[in-house]
């Protein structure tokens, strides 16, 4: 299979903060990928440095073949085929719920207004939200906002999905119907990278799984493996904690 | 203390001085908006001499009384301006014009900068994260969300603009001020004149306070109430 993602030796410092420190991955096309690991273990900015959100210190990262740390290489251009779902959601607030979808597709030219509106129902009947797309996100649930940004994304056509905890920020009864939307999509073929702390997600849905803590990768491999029979003495006790 | 002749007498005059003072005013917070958001992007830009700029911009303005600022515009440019063209001079109006625009300006610009630093950043992550460039999710996405956030500041700097064209008086300019003094200066009605003057700025800036509330009202109406089911 193709590969879709390919990291080589990742550094990301803030300031005196190393919190990325030598990270190698691959993703192939259409594999579901789960990045766990606890708090701070430099996760989220590992996932955050996929679509150039941050910029890395050092290294190379390489998404649907442009090399994307390469300094002229055309981030906008770039980004239209890699979707991000943010763990705060974000939203449009402005925005009624279809217009949010509709915003980006026509900016970036990919769609008429008609089309993008089209779509826009389209992905909102996906995501059971059909009859919310006029509303503005302050009255929807978390659960329902984070559907909408789901579809927000998709609009774009991408071709790689990024979630970041895309189910912390919501209450418990809210995180079946997420992660429900994003099962159909790795179901569909979608590749992934999804950085979570819901380990029956990770188990049932992805093909494999990374934990990452202080800034490395510790260990990698098929869910089962990860879960049942982790090696590292780290990765043992950050799962006796969570499961 | 003779308010019935104050009424029959100064009406007509304060009318006309009031023309002019929502004039100015009006003039001045509609070219100061464009100058403080300019120079609000100057200073949230990358570029350092357009950083610069706004900096000292604001820097100046707020760092001087604008009683000053209006002598300077009125009695002092032209007299550098005169060394090149000879006999130039503003009118009062136009004077007045560019005190009020500058200073409002200066103040918006810092209004905008904070309704700007108030919208969340995941706002423009997420636009950026959709392909959209820097300057597209400022425009789409930051910005209506500042404008919405600042009204309350910009309605208050509008009424501060509007009492501020009183001090314009200095450069003899013929608003409701100038007119009351005038009037007082021949009927000695001090009590009376000035606290009609004053009601006449009551009533103009009430009016402004209901035509702001008004908008916030509809603004928050789009998404803003508490969840609907």
């Amino acid at each position: 299979m193709a590969e879709k993602v390919k990291v080589t030796n990742l550094h990301k410092s803030f300031s005196s903060n190393h919190v990325l420190k030598g990270i190698d991955f691959e993703v192939s096309e259409g594999e579901v990928v789960c990045l766990i690991g606890p708090s701070g273990s430099g996760k989220s900015t590992l996932l955050r440095c996929l679509n150039r959100l941050e910029t890395p210190t050092s290294g190379s990262v390489e998404v649907d073949g442009v090399l994307i740390t390469d300094k002229h290489t055309d981030l906008n251009k770039f980004r239209e085929n890699v979707g991000m779902v943010f763990q705060q959601f974000n939203l449009f607030d402005h925005l009624t719920v279809k217009k949010n979808i509709m915003l980006a597709p026509v900016d970036r030219k990919k769609m008429s207004k008609d089309e993008a509106e089209k779509k826009a129902l389209e992905l909102l009947a996906r995501v059971g939200l059909t009859d919310k797309a006029d509303a503005y996100p302050r009255q929807l649930s978390g659960g329902q906002q984070q559907r909408v940004a789901i579809a927000r994304a998709l609009a774009m056509h991408p071709d790689i999905m990024l979630f970041d905890e895309p189910t912390s920020a919501l209450d418990p009864e809210m995180v079946g119907e997420v992660l429900a939307v994003m099962k159909e999509l790795a179901a569909e073929g979608m590749t992934m990278v999804v950085v979570t702390h819901e380990m029956g997600f990770a188990r049932d849905v992805a093909d494999r799984v990374i934990f990452m803590a202080d800034g490395v990768i510790v260990e990698e491999g098929l869910p089962d493996e990860i879960f049942s029979n982790p090696q590292s003495a780290r990765t043992k006790e950050f799962l006796s904690c969570v499961l | 203390m003779n308010f019935a002749q104050v009424f029959s007498e100064g009406t007509s005059l304060l009318l006309e001085g009031i023309k002019l003072t929502v004039g100015i005013a009006l003039f001045s917070i509609l070219i100061g908006f464009f100058i403080g958001l300019f120079a609000c992007l100057m200073g949230i830009s990358n570029v350092k001499i357009l950083k610069f700029i706004s900096g000292a911009y604001v820097w100046v303005i707020r760092g001087t009384p604008m009683i000053v600022q209006a002598f300077i515009v009125y009695f002092g440019v032209p007299q550098v301006v005169q060394v090149f063209i000879s006999g130039f001079r503003f009118t009062p109006f136009v004077a007045g014009v560019i005190t009020l625009s500058l200073n409002a300006g200066a103040y918006m610009s810092e209004i905008f900068r904070g309704g700007i630093q108030a919208v969340n950043k995941g706002q423009i992550e997420a636009a950026r994260s959709l392909g959209m460039s820097q300057s597209k999710a400022l425009i789409k996405v930051v910005l209506p969300q500042a404008f919405r956030i600042a009204i309350p500041s910009l309605v208050n700097q509008f009424i501060i603009t509007i009492k501020d064209t009183s001090i314009l008086s200095v450069i003899g300019l013929a608003e409701i001020v100038n007119k009351a003094k005038t009037y007082v200066g021949a009927t000695y009605q001090f009590f009376a004149t000035y606290i009609y003057v004053a009601a006449f700025y009551l009533v103009i800036i009430s009016v402004l306070m209901i035509f702001s509330k008004m908008l916030e009202k509809r603004l928050n109406n789009n998404g803003r109430k508490s969840k609907s089911h």
